[in-house]
C-alpha cells in the first residue's frame, strides 16, 4: 500500500510542477493544489501505515501495543488542507482580479513589473 | 507569560480594529497603539532573557516534546524587539501617508496579523508550527501586496503568491519526511534525533528541501526573482514592512535550522550562495533606475550578508550575522520609508522624474543620506561595523574569496546609494513635460508644505536615530549579538531549555 501511495505522491508532485511551468494562470492554480495534495499524501504515507489499530492505550494496560496508526501526521494534513484551501480560495480571486484588470490569464503578457 | 504577549498583543489589536471597521479613526489609533504595546512587550522579553537566559514556554501545559512550545533564545528575542519596532515605524507612516480607501479596506488589521506571523515565526520551538506561522504572515502578505487592486500589483501579486506558495510546499515535504525520519516535530527533539541517527541521503535532502523553500522566502542567490517583482508595487508603507521584516523571517529560519538541526550539511554551499547573493543583488539594482526598484535588488545583496555568517559557521561569523540583520532591518524599511517621502513631494519614483529635492527638502536629504551611507557601510553608521564584523570573521577562517566579494559588493552598494543621491536630491529637478502623459493619480500636484506636519517624518526620523544610534553604542549591540552567536553555536542550551521549559 505504502509503495502505490509514494507512487500517487510522486505523479501529483510531477503533474503539479508540470502545470506550474504552463504559461496560463488558471494552470498555474490548478498546479499549486496539486503539489500541496501531493505534500499532504506524502505526510501521510511518512507516518507509517497501519490498519484498524488505533493509539489507545488498551484496559489493563500502561502502553499502545505496536505497531498502531500514528494520529499525528492526520492531524499536520488537516491542518494543511485548511491553510491549503484558504489560500487557494484567495489565490483564484486574485488571478479573477487580474484577468479583468489585464485581460488575459496568459503568464507572458503579466511582464510590466518585471525588471 | 511574557513569551506569548507578542503574538497576544497583534491579535487582539487586529481584532479589536476589526470591530471598529467603519471607523477608521479608530482604527488608526487602535493600530498605533497595537504597536507601541508590542514594542513594549518584545523589549521587557529581550532583557528578560538577557538576565534571566533562553526561556520556553509549553503552551496548555503539554510537557515539551508532546505539546506545541514557544521558546526565546536571544536570537529570537533581538528579532521580535526588530519586528516591534519596524511596526512602530510602519504605522506611524501610515497615519501620515496610506491612503484612506486602503485604511478603510483593513489595512490596520493586516498589518498586526503579519506582525503576529512574523513574532509567532520567531518565537515557535516547533517546526510544523513554524509552517503555520509561515502561512500566518503569508496569507497577510497576500492581501496586504494586493489591496487597492492596481494592475501592477495584482501582476506582482501573482508572482509574490505562486512562489510562496510553491516555498510553502517545498517546507511541509520537508516537515514530512523529516516526521518520518525522527517522528517528532519539536525542534529541540529534531536537533537530539537527528544528531543520533547516521548520516544518510534522506538526512542530506531534507537539510536541502528546507534550504530551498527557507531560500526562496529568504530570496537567496537562483531564488529570488519575485522579490524584484513585486516589493515595489504596493503603497510604500507594505513595501517598507515587507522589505524590513518577510526576507528575514527567511533568514531566520535558516539560521535557527542550520544551527541546530542540521549543523553539518550545506554550510560551504550556503557561503557560496551568500557571494552570488551579494553580487547578482548589487549588480542588479546598478542596472534599474527607479527608487524602490532599486532599494528591492539591495535586500538580496543584502541578504547575502545575513547568511554569509551562516556559511561560515563560526561564532564571529554568526554574531556578524545577526549584527547585520539588526542594522539591515533598520536601515531598509528606512530607505523604503524616505523612497515614499520623495514620492510625496514630487509624485513619482522614477528617479529621472525627481530632482532637487536637496535644494528644497534638505532636511529629507539628510533623512536619505543617514540610511543609505549606512547601507554602504560608511563609519561611524551601523552598516560599518556590521561589515566589519563579517570581514574579520571571513579573514579569520582565511575564506579569502568571500571577504574580496563583500568588500566590492558594499563598494558597488555606496554606487548604487550615490545614484540615488545625484539623481533625486541634487541634479536639478527636470522642468520639461513628461513624453508620456501621467496618469491623473501620479499627477497629482502635492502642496510643498506636505512634509511640514506629518508624522512620516517623525517615522523616518526616529529609524535615522537608531541607526546612528547602533553605530555609536556598537559596544552594546555587538556584545548582545555576540550572546546570540554563542547561543547559536551551543545547541544543547537551546535543547535544555526546551525540555527545562514552565507552563
Amino acid at each position: 500500500m505504502e509503495s502505490v501511495l509514494a507512487a500517487v505522491t510522486g505523479i501529483l508532485y510531477a503533474t503539479g510542477l508540470y502545470m506550474l511551468l504552463r504559461r496560463s494562470v488558471v494552470k498555474l492554480i490548478i498546479g499549486l493544489g496539486l503539489l500541496s495534495n501531493g505534500s499532504n499524501l506524502l505526510i501521510f504515507t511518512m507516518g507509517r501505515l497501519v490498519r484498524g489499530r488505533p493509539p489507545i492505550v488498551p484496559e489493563g494496560e500502561s502502553s499502545v501495543p505496536l505497531p498502531y496508526a500514528d494520529p499525528l501526521p492526520q492531524a499536520l494534513i488537516l491542518t494543511a488542507i485548511v491553510i491549503s484551501f484558504g489560500v487557494l480560495a484567495f489565490a483564484l480571486v486574485l488571478i479573477h482580479r487580474a484577468y479583468r484588470a489585464v485581460g488575459t490569464d496568459d503568464l507572458d503578457d503579466l511582464k510590466t513589473t518585471d525588471t | 507569560m511574557g513569551l506569548v504577549l507578542p503574538i497576544l498583543i497583534p491579535l487582539t489589536t487586529a481584532i479589536a480594529a476589526l470591530f471598529a471597521w467603519r471607523w477608521r479613526r479608530w482604527q488608526r489609533r487602535l493600530g498605533l497603539a497595537g504597536a507601541i504595546a508590542l514594542l513594549a512587550a518584545s523589549v521587557t522579553l529581550l532583557m528578560q532573557v538577557w538576565r534571566q537566559g533562553s526561556q520556553a514556554l509549553w503552551m496548555g501545559n503539554w510537557p515539551a516534546p508532546f505539546g506545541i512550545a514557544l521558546i526565546a533564545d536571544l536570537l529570537s528575542a533581538i528579532m521580535v524587539v526588530l519586528a516591534a519596532t519596524i511596526g512602530v515605524a510602519v504605522v506611524l507612516f501610515s497615519l501620515a501617508h496610506m491612503d484612506p480607501a486602503r485604511e478603510a479596506f483593513g489595512y490596520y488589521p493586516l498589518v498586526h496579523i503579519l506582525l503576529m506571523g512574523v513574532c509567532g515565526a520567531f518565537l515557535t520551538g516547533d517546526l510544523f508550527n513554524l509552517y503555520v506561522w509561515f502561512e500566518v504572515m503569508l496569507m497577510a502578505s497576500f492581501v496586504l501586496l494586493a489591496l487597492g487592486g492596481e494592475r501592477a500589483q495584482l501582476e506582482g501579486a501573482i508572482k509574490y503568491v505562486t512562489l510562496n506558495l510553491m516555498a510553502s510546499a517545498l517546507f511541509l515535504t520537508a516537515v514530512g519526511l523529516l516526521y518520518g525520519l525522527v517522528g517528532t516535530l519539536n525542534m529541540a527533539d529534531i536537533a537530539q534525533r537527528v544528531r543520533a541517527t547516521a548520516p544518510s541521503g534522506a538526512k542530506t535532502a531534507i537539510a536541502f528541501l528546507l534550504l530551498t523553500a527557507f531560500g526562496i522566502k529568504a530570496a537567496i542567490f537562483p531564488l529570488f526573482f519575485w522579490l524584484p517583482a513585486s516589493y515595489h508595487t504596493p503603497p510604500v508603507a507594505v513595501s517598507a514592512i515587507f522589505a524590513g521584516l518577510l526576507t528575514k523571517v527567511g533568514v531566520y529560519a535558516l539560521l535557527r535550522v542550520f544551527t541546530l538541526i542540521f549543523t553539518e550539511d550545506g554550510h560551504a554551499l550556503i557561503l557560496i550562495l551568500s557571494g552570488l547573493t551579494m553580487l547578482t543583488g548589487v549588480l542588479g539594482a546598478l542596472a534599474q533606475n527607479e527608487f524602490r526598484r532599486i532599494l528591492s535588488f539591495h535586500i538580496i545583496s543584502q541578504i547575502g550578508y545575513m547568511i554569509m555568517g551562516l556559511g561560515l559557521l563560526t561564532t564571529a561569523g554568526l554574531a556578524g550575522s545577526i549584527f547585520y540583520i539588526i542594522h539591515h532591518i533598520i536601515v531598509k524599511t528606512n530607505l523604503f520609508l524616505t523612497s515614499g517621502l520623495a514620492h510625496a513631494v514630487h509624485g513619482s519614483f522614477d528617479l529621472s522624474r525627481l530632482g532637487g529635492l536637496y535644494r528644497t527638502h534638505p532636511g529629507l536629504a539628510v533623512l536619505f543620506l543617514i540610511p543609505a551611507l549606512s547601507l554602504a557601510g560608511l563609519p561611524p553608521l551601523s552598516g560599518f561595523f556590521a561589515k566589519l564584523l563579517l570581514i574579520r570573521a571571513g579573514l579569520q577562517v582565511g575564506q579569502w574569496a568571500i571577504v574580496a566579494i563583500a568588500l566590492g559588493v558594499s563598494l558597488l552598494t555606496l554606487l548604487s546609494m550615490m545614484k540615488i543621491w545625484t539623481e533625486a536630491f541634487w541634479k536639478p529637478k527636470a522642468d520639461d513635460p513628461p513624453l508620456v502623459a501621467p496618469s491623473p493619480a501620479i499627477a497629482r500636484p502635492v502642496p510643498s508644505g506636505v512634509l511640514a506636519t506629518h508624522w512620516g517624518i517623525v517615522s523616518s526620523a526616529g529609524l535615522a536615530f537608531l541607526t546612528v544610534g547602533i553605530g555609536l553604542g556598537a559596544e552594546f549591540v555587538l556584545a548582545l549579538a555576540e550572546a546570540a552567536a554563542e547561543q547559536l553555536r551551543n545547541p544543547d542550551l537551546y535543547i535544555s531549555t526546551m525540555f527545562r521549559g514552565r507552563s
